[in-house]
């Protein structure tokens, strides 16, 4: 009965988006308050719904309701609460409805935070964000129902796949969701827009706050799926170029340049038609991933199922919303009013390079990933675009990139001094140097490893840097210059100094040092370092799950530092096996062991690592997501969101 | 049962192992090339993952393969070669460089050029409706009264 509710709350929940969509549409076309009015309560309404329907499913797969082919698929009495909670997105079906209930947790967001905007923009907004609500639900419901049952119902469940019974399931699906989706609220506020005609520096502050927030989000989620895919694939990969990361990626480079030139047309109200065109391109490049995952185009872990039918419907989907907010732009941006001009030295200057690289950055993504399913489809010839490929290009697009963020952080606005910007940034060079020279005389070779970090150090004293010397522009007391510099200043530097510690620690795994060895236990073998040693080798029983784990002390200079236990486990329900590296932060680097086969003489193979600064990758990302944070918590950003906001006085810009 | 447990999972062919100490060539040097040529050779059974990354049997053959050629005495191109003229373009993760993939190599200078022209003409057009807006009559007038008050 439970279930059947939820599978009703999802049909009403269809009803409403398409009532979001047609009611205030029409009303904001006649200039009716009360039908453009209607769009909040159909967007919290919609939201609830599918909040319950959401709820429906999670409460099968937590009593192991095996009526429901869902349930069935992917889950299994024994395995634990946590997977049964996590593993409702571990599956096709589940996850298209958390897709949809971020969907229109974003509507019910847009809803009940702004207060401050104009009424015909937000109706026109929650419009397109309820057509494609709607878009979406009638997929679920016509092609990847999750409520569809079974009888008779099984004893017993197929159990979810191993390599998704991990904690990173919990988090990582959920973040990039949000990320993804909520760049639904941009798409929808930028198609507002242009129906409205009307865009100015209010729009980009409006926007900029959902811009940062799902940039967060999405930033988080690849980190967390980039640590989860290091530390469950058994050989210490981080980033594969796979399509699917790729597909993560995309959304990312476009929010990350969106993020940028909203500054500029917020605070100069310049490069208007580019923003527009980049709030469009964020989602849809989240679309396009959606469909490349979902469709069954691309066969991975990520893909569930393939199945053609949905695929055809999705790309209907896709088609549908880009071909038609790209039609919108061709057919308004000429009329769009262009903004204030500047100097082509200047922060709006340097802003401009940043989306040119960025922007380059992500169309070469786009085409690596895509290109070799065009060229299959067009000629029939298959070609494989991998790491190499996106190494060799991209990295030489980055490190400019990364290099140049300094002295646009250091540019004043409207027209600035280029050797007075890099006057300033002296010392940050110079510290970047001096780090590159101690770390190729302790590490030693590859060159690039020696490049890329010395101008990670630079990144990061440049973003320092600019804070101490606004800082020292003042002379009250400390606290009140900690306060005088403005909280998105203060996220800048931060956000930039993350992307330093990420590149500082991919450069750093040129320097690590691997060890595939037979092990013999109780012996000791070198990884960098380190010494390893084996003292047993032991079979244990997990709850749905047994395996042979081997017990190894990490050790240095004869002390035991830690103990690691690297195991293989087998899943009789899939009759499945996955390998549990045993790991052990030391300092800012990781000792990474794995093991594989056992030998008759008494050998086990194993691969050892060490990998220098690795956890700097993540760490990167965390400060990078805080740097947002920070930026989201400015007073004068929250125009849009705050209710005490007074719409009638419009706070200063932010930086 | 504990030891049958044992047996079976050692048994078990395993996603993480790539690699295995048996098949690496005892000469550090030679082994090292094997390991930059594997790494840029794609398994041609899995999803995106190079024969040094992967399990599968195939991975394995190749692996085996490539490090015959090596101990043969031919060069890194050599071995390439070899494998690409056996497997096709699908076995190289960085594509060959010929008609059919000429596009995507020149993708991302092709996207900083058009970035880079669009942005001139922008500011050429930006600096155009600059010079060539001059006052209309209305207008002019109307700065002559303010400047004549202002006298």
């Amino acid at each position: 009965m439970i279930v059947e509710t939820g599978h009703y709350a999802l049909v009403l929940a269809l009803a409403l988006a398409l009532m979001q969509f047609a009611v205030p549409f029409v009303g904001a076309r006649i200039s009716d308050a009360a039908l453009m009015r209607v769009a909040q309560p159909a967007a919290i309404a919609q939201f609830l719904f599918i909040a319950l329907a959401y709820g429906a499913l999670t409460y099968a797969h937590v009593v192991s309701d095996f009526s429901l082919v869902n349930v069935i698929e992917n889950s299994h009495s024994l395995k634990p609460f946590i997977y049964k909670i996590s593993g409702v997105w571990g599956n096709h079906e589940g996850s298209m409805l958390l897709w949809v209930l971020v969907l229109s947790l974003c509507g019910a967001l847009i809803a009940l935070f702004s207060p401050a905007i104009p009424d015909r923009l937000r109706a026109d907004a929650l419009a397109v964000q309820g057509l494609i609500g709607a878009a979406f639900l009638l997929f679920i419901l016509l092609t990847s129902n999750p409520f569809a049952r079974m009888t008779p119902a099984p004893w017993e469940g197929r159990d979810l796949n191993p390599i998704l019974q991990d904690p990173g399931l919990a988090i990582h699906p959920p973040l990039l969701y949000l990320g993804y989706v909520g760049f639904s609220i941009v798409f929808s506020f930028a198609a507002a827009a242009l129906i409205g005609g009307r865009i100015d520096a209010a729009w980009a502050r409006v926007v900029r706050p959902w811009t940062l927030f799902a940039w967060i989000a999405l930033t988080l989620g690849i980190a967390m799926g980039s640590y989860w895919a290091y530390y469950t694939l058994g050989w210490g990969g981080f980033w594969f170029w796979d399509p699917v990361e790729n597909a993560s990626l995309m959304p990312w480079l476009a929010g990350t340049a969106l993020l940028h030139s909203a500054a500029v047309m917020e605070k100069r109200e310049a490069l208007k038609v580019w923003t527009i065109f980049l709030s469009i391109l964020a989602f849809s490049l989240s679309l396009l991933g959606t469909f490349l995952v979902r469709s069954g185009v691309l066969t991975s872990v990520h893909a569930f199922a393939s199945d053609p039918e949905r695929g055809v419907f999705i790309l209907a989907i896709l088609v549908f919303f880009i071909g038609g907010a790209l039609t919108l732009f061709a057919f308004r941006a000429g009329s769009l009013p262009t903004g204030g001009l500047f100097a082509p030295i200047s922060r709006e200057g340097a802003l401009v390079v940043n989306n040119l690289l960025l922007s380059a950055s992500c169309a070469t993504v786009v085409i690596g990933t895509l290109y070799p399913l065009a060229l299959e489809a067009l000629t029939g010839e298959k070609i494989s675009v991998g790491a190499p490929f996106f190494n060799t290009v991209l990295i030489p697009i980055a490190l400019p990139l990364a290099a140049l963020m300094p002295i646009g952080q250091m540019l004043p606005w409207k027209r600035g001094d280029l050797v007075a910007a890099l006057q300033r940034l002296r010392a940050a060079f110079a510290i970047g140097v001096l780090a590159a020279a101690a770390l190729a005389a302790y590490f030693g070779t590859p060159l690039l490893s020696i490049v890329a970090a010395g101008i990670a150090v630079y990144l990061i004293v440049g973003g320092v840097s600019d804070i101490a010397q606004r800082m020292a522009l003042r002379t009250t007391s400390i606290l009140s210059r900690l306060r005088g510099v403005p909280l998105s200043a203060w996220g800048a530097s931060i956000a930039h100094a993350g992307m330093g510690l990420t590149i500082l620690g991919l450069a750093a795994a040129g320097w690590g040092v691997e060890n595939i060895v037979a092990m013999k236990p109780q012996q000791t073998y070198d990884v960098g370092p380190y010494q390893l040693a084996i003292t047993a080798i032991t079979p244990r029983n997990g709850p749905n799950y047994s395996e042979i784990y081997a017990a190894m002390d990490v050790q240095k200079g004869g002390a035991t530092l830690a103990r690691i236990e690297p195991a293989k486990r087998f899943y009789p329900a899939r009759k499945m096996a996955r390998s549990e590296a045993g790991i052990v932060t030391l300092g800012l680097g990781q000792i990474y062991a794995a093991i594989g086969d056992s030998h008759p003489d008494g050998t086990i193979d194993a691969r050892l690592y060490y990998k220098p600064l690795v956890t700097l990758i993540w760490i990167g990302a965390l400060v990078m997501a805080f740097g947002g944070a920070c930026s989201l918590a400015d007073r004068r950003l929250r125009i849009g969101v705050a209710r005490r906001a007074a719409p009638a006085a419009l706070p200063e810009a932010a930086e | 049962m504990k030891r049958l447990l044992t047996t079976a999972l050692i048994l078990l062919p395993l996603a993480a192992h790539a690699v295995t100490p048996g098949e690496m060539l005892a000469d550090p040097a030679l082994e090292a090339r094997a390991r930059a040529i594997t790494g840029e050779l794609r398994c041609l059974v899995c999803q995106n993952q190079s024969i040094d990354d992967s399990d599968a049997a195939l991975a394995k053959d190749l692996r085996m393969l490539v490090r015959e050629k090596l101990k043969e005495g031919l060069g890194d191109a050599q071995v390439r070669d070899y494998v690409h003229a056996r497997y096709g373009d699908f076995v190289l993760l960085r594509p060959p460089l010929n008609s059919g993939t000429l596009l995507l190599w020149a993708a991302p200078a092709l996207a900083l050029l058009a970035g880079a022209g669009a942005l001139w003409s922008a500011s050429r057009r930006s600096r155009q409706t600059l010079a060539t807006a001059p006052l209309t009559a209305e207008e002019q007038a109307r700065l002559e009264a303010l400047t004549r008050r202002a006298e």
